[in-house]
């Protein structure tokens, strides 16, 4: 197993900018995960430290090796595709062998180390099956085995569980999971699934129009989103924006907005007379008569123990709050709003960027574009 | 079983008196002749110009799909420059009728040499199957995924190796259809065969049609070479028709 260290990584089709000016490290073991919606050129990323696409410019190292214009069959580095790529005119055993094939290691080596890879993923039994007849979760395991039975230097993994049904992708999710803990292999991720990343990453890279906008754990990036496109991005249903225009000091523990004064953490920065976004999540919105923010219910969708709640303010902004499912809350009733003030973010409307606030003191994320090589 | 003696052999009328000299008929062919008072002078040429016909579609299939294979596969995976102008023009070899270039290559393989030479029939044919071969297979080659060479180059493999490994045996179905194409057309072709080849080189189907018998053409013997010269093709697609029939991916991708 090895680091991966990216810098400066640049690629460009043509007029289009696929991915610019990346510059991350994946640690010997960590799971680290590309998430972005697509066309965020995740995928490109992806490909090129697997080798599949060339950088324009930038390196690409695996540990002290500079491997960025290196053949991709010269990086010993495993790939699970999306739609698997299992080949179909061999069986499952030979679909496994295929990489130590290339690598002339006698047969009883190979036999050793395909029954091992078999064994790990519990697909012994599949073993001389044609890839042809098999479930898309099985066929997932034999893309796996093919990955894991030449112990490469990290797995980049497209997108694995895309192809597969909901339900059966959380199964997924977790041997994924397992399997990575068990192998403590280097694992880069890329998804546009939040909950996957959520779920399964040590850290994660969220990328948007071929920027990395925040780097971080998975705490660091719902809580403390870096940019307005992250705090949108992650979380279901995404986080509430109020639109105000205002000058406010470091310091600041209140911001008024459009009439009603609104509680945030200690502002760390000196704001001039600019467009801001008073960022709050729905789970810390919750109804109080006694505020004096006010709106109106437009609707509300019941989720078993909770339910999401639309209300509509004065100002025409709508905002959804997450509440325990036995509030009241029909259309129409006007309800009084209070906002956990520890919980919110405030951004640069032009910029998108994250003020900083008593929040980030202990914050190990880093900002997009300025940050440093090192995380964690 | 008189057209097939006629066909493959060539006979001589002779008298009564002549024939009863003769030591007994020591094939079926030689007494069937001699009850129509002939006697078999030698073998026909129908079996050097069958095997001619073998040798020549054998060889302007094989090397049209595999130059249109590899031609095929770098149209669909890599840059190509001007690769659409290139494309139409490879098409454009098809839309005129081969035949209007008939006197220009008449004069051309004369002053080449390979007139009545198989070598130049077979470069000929292989001419006009490429550029079928070449569309055929790229439309087949587009069908298999990029993802599995690029499985096999991750795991290992060089491009050539994937492309030999990978791509060719999902290929198979396309390459088989081409074959077959490519094979019915130089099995077949009559105009150039009978403007370019006259003896050593001559193929069955400008052969067949003149064979002469007595008095006039020998209707029951040229039914028996057609007849003979369809069983190839016939036994080439029964042989393939495993592959014409089999899916494409076959369900391996999920789309």
């Amino acid at each position: 197993m090895a680091q991966i260290r990216v810098t400066q990584l640049h690629k460009a089709f043509a007029e289009f900018t696929a991915v610019q000016d990346s510059t991350f490290t994946v640690r010997d073991g960590e799971f680290f995960c590309l998430l972005g919606p697509s066309g965020c050129g995740k995928t490109t990323t992806l490909r090129m430290i697997a080798g599949l696409e060339l950088p324009t410019s930038g390196q690409i190292f695996l540990d002290d090796d500079d491997v960025s214009f290196k053949r991709a069959s010269e990086r010993d580095i495993a790939f699970v595709f999306q739609m698997f790529a299992l080949y179909p005119h061999m069986n499952v055993r030979e679909n496994i062998a295929f990489p130590l094939v290339s690598q002339g290691l006698p047969r009883a080596e190979i036999d050793h180390r395909v029954q091992e890879a078999a064994r790990t993923l519990q697909i012994t039994g599949l073993l001389d099956a044609s890839v042809s007849g098999l479930s898309s979760g099985d066929r997932q395991r034999v893309a796996l085995g093919r990955a894991i039975v030449r112990k490469p230097l990290a797995f980049l993994m497209d997108e694995p569980l895309g192809a597969l049904d909901a339900e059966f992708r959380e199964v997924m999710c977790r041997e994924l999971r397992a399997l990575h803990d068990r192998l403590n292999a280097t694992t880069v991720y890329v998804t546009h699934d939040q909950t996957e990343a959520m779920s399964m990453a040590d850290t994660i890279a969220v990328m948007n129009k071929g920027l990395i906008e925040q780097l971080g754990a998975p705490m660091d990036v719902y809580e403390r989103p870096a940019s307005v496109f992250v705090a949108d991005f992650i979380g279901s249903p995404s986080m509430n924006f109020l639109p105000f225009e205002t000058t406010i000091a470091a310091g600041a523990q209140a911001v008024n907005v459009s009439g009603a004064t609104l509680g945030m953490p200690e502002l760390r920065e000196n704001v001039e007379m600019r467009k801001l976004l008073y960022g709050v999540r729905p789970e810390h919105v919750s109804f109080d008569d006694n505020s004096s923010l006010r709106g109106e219910v437009l609707g509300s969708e019941y989720l078993g123990t909770s339910q999401v709640v639309t209300v509509a303010l004065s100002s025409g902004t709508t905002l959804r709050a997450k509440v325990d499912a036995d509030v009241p809350a029909t259309r129409g009733d006007q309800v009084g709003l209070r906002f956990n003030a520890s919980a919110v973010s405030l951004f640069d409307q032009a910029s998108g960027r994250a003020l900083r606030t008593a929040r980030d003191d202990a914050a190990s994320y880093q900002r997009p574009r300025g940050y440093g090589a090192q995380h964690g | 079983m008189e057209g097939y003696c006629n066909l493959f052999t060539t006979r001589s009328r002779q008298t009564e008196e002549y024939i009863r000299t003769l030591p007994p008929a020591t094939s079926a062919c030689d007494s069937l002749a001699r009850k129509n008072s002939m006697v078999v002078v030698s073998r026909s040429n129908y079996l050097p110009r069958f095997l001619n016909s073998l040798i020549i579609a054998v060889g302007s299939t094989l090397l049209p799909v595999g130059l249109g294979v590899m031609a095929a596969y770098a149209f669909s995976r890599f840059k190509v420059p001007l690769k659409d102008d290139l494309l139409f023009f490879i098409l454009s070899t098809r839309m005129m009728p081969p035949i209007a270039v008939a006197i220009p290559i008449y004069l051309m393989y004369r002053e080449l040499g390979l007139s009545d030479t198989r070598l130049g029939m077979i470069l000929l044919y292989s001419a006009v199957n490429v550029s079928l071969a070449v569309w055929l297979l790229k439309g087949f080659i587009d069908e298999i995924p990029r993802e599995y060479e690029e499985a096999a180059m991750v795991d290992g493999y060089t491009r050539l190796q994937a492309f030999r490994k990978v791509v060719l045996p999902q290929a198979t179905t396309g390459i088989v259809a081409t074959a077959i194409f490519c094979l019915i057309f130089a099995w077949n072709e009559y105009a150039f065969a009978v403007l370019l080849t006259s003896g050593t080189a001559q193929t069955a189907p400008p052969f067949i049609p003149i064979i002469i018998g007595e008095g006039g053409q020998d209707w029951p013997a040229v039914a028996a070479g057609t007849t003979l010269f369809l069983i190839p093709i016939l036994v080439f697609t029964v042989l393939l028709r495993k592959h014409l029939l089999r899916g494409i991916t076959f369900g391996a991708v999920r789309k």
